[in-house]
């Protein structure tokens, strides 16, 4: 049997950011040259902090294989902590660096309140994670509501909501935040940490017994998934420029869930791919919006009863396997069972 | 103390409509592992229900009780044969996230149908409160503590002492060994969700005499107490589940009554974190031994 071409790492690599910087120019050409319009530009800035919420819960529940109902409550801990201390420093640091650091608060403080919340509720199973995380989520979102009047002072400003937060966020840098989140959630799952993870959802029993640290590698991953809900967050205060504790109840945690249940739980680009058509879809069909949340319940249902895996199951786009199977002269024979790769 | 006494007899009211609704809850976790996220909602519906007999078509209350009860126990059977039957040898996830489907379609049909905002009920009876030693009481509370204790008593004989009740709890014991026994396993399923929907439908219309509005969210938070409730008292036990309900309402009423009602639901919340981690099966719950 003949040799199969493959592609060294390095180039493999270069290939991908080739991509990825492409696409990024692309989309700033646009946006800089008006292509787009400013309501087109705010549409995407939005699918941006989407496909981040995404990707991310991706990593509870489609590789670690729970069901946390809490996301929007990491999400508001990171547009709360971005907002304040972006706020607090608009003028006293250069914007990039506001942005960044902002950015960076988001993610770390979102990491340490996964870390907190994931310890107890992952010791439970299933059912109980799921209230359990979305009694702390709720929790989260009733202390953001009335914590000014505990402290004293204005931090948060409750129900009325913090106002005046710098905009900073723009397509460009959502997407490039969209770019670093897939690409550290790709290398991590590529990873041993990631097989780790992988190794959990199929069998815990089975993992534990092959001497993984289950509990240390599910917090991990269910805090990583938090640590970019926080990001997604800090980029959403810095696109509405409003925060309200509302904004982040119950209903966002299932809005999305549904993006990723829709997209194919473990799969990424199917999370990317329906958190883009979710968010573009209502913005397009604005006449459509009252049927909305029924349309999007009657497909979650439809969709456990007939294809439980979502749209794309556990598939993966690989840039370089394309290109491996293109100089290999693949692409258009039929794979024999051999030969078909694992993912 | 008069007080006290009034803020207990509040908690005691608002907890007996939390222990009917965690009945259902319970049953049906016990006997399909499902957490119905639907329950609370079919609640929501016979608010509804109570409102369009009433207000609409102006029938007397009795009628719209005994529609109220009847909608929620074929709404609670009818979801169960088109949305979880197709799903019984699915992974758990499935049935769950299909379960939150059906609550939202419920929420939001019913925004689309009725609107947003409330609509009222007209009260089903006019009678003064009642004064016992210097406490007025609502003829409301009496109604709906005594209305669950009967019910639970109903419940608790029907599950211990008739046939039905017996294949229910075998099912719920072993589904598979149950069937070889000839037990209707799909039959016995349905009729849990009948009895439970039925026990909502009773604690929709007690919650209407106390609150007496629809609104097509009314239901979630309902559910969503009502479920800690059950898992407080140990998920699957029909005593937990009066206990837990009982102890939230009284938890929430008394957590109002010192001034920080704005934190009752994350009150009510932190009492099943803690709950979950120090006594996962709940206080009346078995543990259970995982099989490897």
């Amino acid at each position: 049997m003949k040799e199969r071409k493959t592609i060294p790492m390095a180039v493999r690599y270069l290939m991908n950011i080739i991509l990825v910087a492409a696409f990024l120019t692309a989309l700033n050409l646009l946006v800089v040259n008006k292509t787009l319009s400013t309501y087109n530009a705010k549409v995407l800035m939005l699918v941006g902090v989407n496909v981040i919420l995404a990707v991310s819960l991706n990593v509870a529940t489609g590789y670690l294989g729970q069901l946390p109902l809490g996301h929007a409550g990491f999400m508001a801990v990171g547009a709360y902590a971005s907002a304040i201390f972006t706020k607090n420093f608009d003028g006293r640091l250069p914007d990039e660096v506001n942005f960044v650091l902002g950015l960076v608060l988001a993610a770390v403080l979102a990491f340490g309140v996964g870390v907190l919340i994931g310890i107890p509720a992952l010791r439970l199973q299933g059912d109980y994670l799921a209230i359990l995380t979305l009694g702390f989520g709720e929790i989260i979102r009733i202390t953001l509501n009335n914590i000014d009047n505990v402290l004293g002072f204005k931090l948060t400003y409750g129900a009325a909501g913090l106002k005046n937060i710098p905009k900073y966020t723009s397509v460009l840098n959502a997407f490039v935040w969209v770019a670093v989140c897939c690409y550290v959630i790709h290398t991590m799952m590529k990873s041993r940490h990631g097989r780790a993870i992988l190794a959990i959802r199929e069998n815990e029993i089975a993992a534990d017994s092959c001497g993984i640290q289950t509990t240390y590698y599910k917090v991990l991953g269910f805090a990583v998934s938090a640590a970019f809900a926080g990001v997604a967050g800090g980029l959403y205060a810095g696109y509405l420029g409003v925060l309200n504790p509302g904004n982040f109840g119950f209903m966002k945690s299932i809005e999305i869930l549904v993006m990723v249940v829709l997209g194919g739980m473990g799969s990424m680009l199917g999370s990317v791919l329906s958190a883009t058509v979710l968010t573009v879809l209502p913005e397009a069909l604005r006449s459509f919006s009252e049927y909305r949340m029924v349309v999007y319940a009657l497909a979650l249902v439809l969709m456990m009863i007939f294809k439980p895996s979502g749209l794309l199951g556990q598939y993966d786009f690989s840039l370089s396997r394309l290109v491996e199977k293109l100089i290999n002269g693949e692409l258009f024979q039929k794979k024999s069972k051999t030969e078909k790769e694992g993912e | 103390m008069s007080n006290f006494f009034s803020q207990l007899i509040n908690g005691l009211q608002l907890g007996s409509i939390y222990a009917l609704v965690a009945l259902g809850y319970s049953m049906v976790y016990g006997i399909i592992l499902l957490l119905n996220f639907a329950h609370g909602d079919i609640i929501m519906i016979g608010a509804y229900t109570s409102w369009i007999v009433m207000a609409k078509m102006g029938l007397p209350p009795v009628a719209a009780i005994f529609a109220t009860v009847i909608v929620c126990t074929l709404l609670g059977v009818f979801i169960e044969k088109v949305a979880y039957t197709p799903l019984r040898s699915a992974p758990r996830i499935s049935l769950l996230i299909t379960a939150i489907g059906i609550s939202y379609f419920l929420e939001y049909g019913a925004q689309l149908i009725w609107g947003a905002s409330a609509q009222v009920i007209p009260s089903y009876y006019n009678v003064a409160p009642i004064s016992i030693g210097g406490v007025k009481i609502s003829f409301t509370a009496i109604l709906t503590i005594a209305v669950s204790v009967v019910s639970m008593i109903a419940l608790a004989l029907l599950v211990q002492k008739t046939k039905v009740g017996k294949a229910m709890r075998a099912v719920s014991e072993d589904t598979g060994a149950a069937q070889l026994m000839g037990i209707n396993v799909n039959a016995t399923i349905s009729f849990t969700f009948a009895i439970g929907s039925a026990l909502a439908g009773i604690g929709s219309v007690l919650y209407c005499c106390q609150y007496a509005q629809a609104t097509p969210t009314m239901g979630s938070m309902l559910g969503l107490k009502a479920f800690v409730a059950a898992v407080l008292g140990g998920i699957g036990s029909i005593p937990g589940a009066m206990v837990g309900g009982f102890a939230i309402g009284i938890a929430e009423c008394f957590v109002s009554a010192i001034g920080l009602s704005v934190w009752k639901d994350a009150v009510v919340f932190a009492i099943l974190i803690v709950v979950l981690l120090v006594k996962p099966a709940g206080l009346l719950g078995r543990q259970l031994q995982e099989k490897v």
